[in-house]
């Protein structure tokens, strides 16, 4: 069909920076144990991938968002951004 | 009066709180199904513990939008009184039903311990049986009670007499030590601007009964039973 394919969206969601993240922390002290002393600062987060079919690249793009803004991330606490996998 | 409990799939505390209001309180209750659309005039819908959908994705993430949850959302916004436990106060920070968000407790330990608990508002439909700065004991158990909440929604949660309760020492000080799970300004349950509408990290419906070691749970559902009479 003209206009529609398959997008794979990858989309990042993480804690937002005034958040305090004790699991990035963790992690962070534990490359310290290992000696990885120059890590300054870590934050986990989340990545989901998605295959969307049959829609246009604007329709995707838009889709992206709302999805990303009402379920992926809570917006209170969390950020996202997304990339389009070519 | 009538209250109803919601069932998502994965909740585990339902029939605890039902039993304790309908066996130990002696109160017409049903459970409701989360995939019905129907609240069955209920005067209070509550949203009890568990592991609504395994907490996949975030705690109450997906349980927000089950079917049932739109005849809650209405219910609520038209007064109806609606009390969050735990997962349940998880579900309606998710719906938007009350500000703020959860994150995981900040020792990233799984707590299960009783806790103190002081009244912060006594003028509410689920406190006015208890006086404020009243001490009650009332267990926790959850992995992710952290309550967040942005500076400037802080502050009209203060200036809106918002916050019920606060996790406290046994003496009702607050202190880092009593805050187990890191919770902003130590809030542990808080209401809506309206009132109508309260979450609780705490579980009352284990601390209602004097066998399990506390009865102080009493008064959450007491003071709704006295609100709705009046």
């Amino acid at each position: 069909m003209r206009g529609c394919l398959t997008v794979k969206v990858r989309i990042l969601v993480s804690l937002k920076d005034i958040v305090l993240d004790p699991q990035g922390q963790t992690v962070k002290n534990a490359l310290h144990t290992l000696g990885y002393d120059f890590v300054n600062d870590v934050r986990q987060g989340k990545v989901f991938e998605l295959e969307l079919e049959g829609i246009s690249r604007q329709q995707a793009e838009k889709a992206i968002v709302e999805i990303s803004d009402k379920v992926l991330a809570n917006p209170i606490i969390e950020k996202f951004s997304w990339q389009i996998l070519d | 009066m009538k209250f109803g409990v919601v069932i998502f799939p994965g909740s585990n505390c339902d029939y605890d709180t039902f039993y304790v209001l309908k066996g130990v309180l002696k109160q017409e209750s049903l459970l409701l199904w989360h995939k019905e659309h129907n609240l069955k005039n209920v005067d209070c819908v509550i949203l009890p513990g568990g592991f609504s959908y395994g907490d996949y994705l975030r705690s109450g993430a997906i349980a927000k939008f089950s079917p049932l949850m739109q005849e809650v959302k209405e219910f609520a916004l038209k007064g109806g009184l609606v009390l969050g436990i735990c997962n349940g106060f998880q579900v309606l920070l998710e719906l938007g039903l009350l500000p703020g968000a959860m994150l995981r407790n900040k020792s990233l330990k799984f707590l299960c311990q009783h806790v103190w608990l002081r009244v912060e508002n006594s003028k509410t439909p689920f406190t006015n049986k208890t006086r404020k700065g009243q001490v009650l004991k009332i267990p926790i158990a959850h992995y992710d009670g952290n309550y967040f909440a942005p500076p400037q929604t802080l502050q009209e949660l203060k200036r809106n007499n918002q916050l019920v309760f606060r996790y406290c020492d046994a003496k009702g000080e607050l202190s880092e030590e009593a805050n187990v799970n890191g919770s902003v300004e130590s809030i542990a349950g808080l209401m809506n601007t309206e009132g109508n509408v309260m979450g609780m990290m705490p579980h009352p419906e284990r601390a209602s009964e004097l066998i399990l070691g506390s009865e102080d749970g009493r008064f959450i559902f007491e003071s709704v039973i006295n609100y709705l009479k009046s």
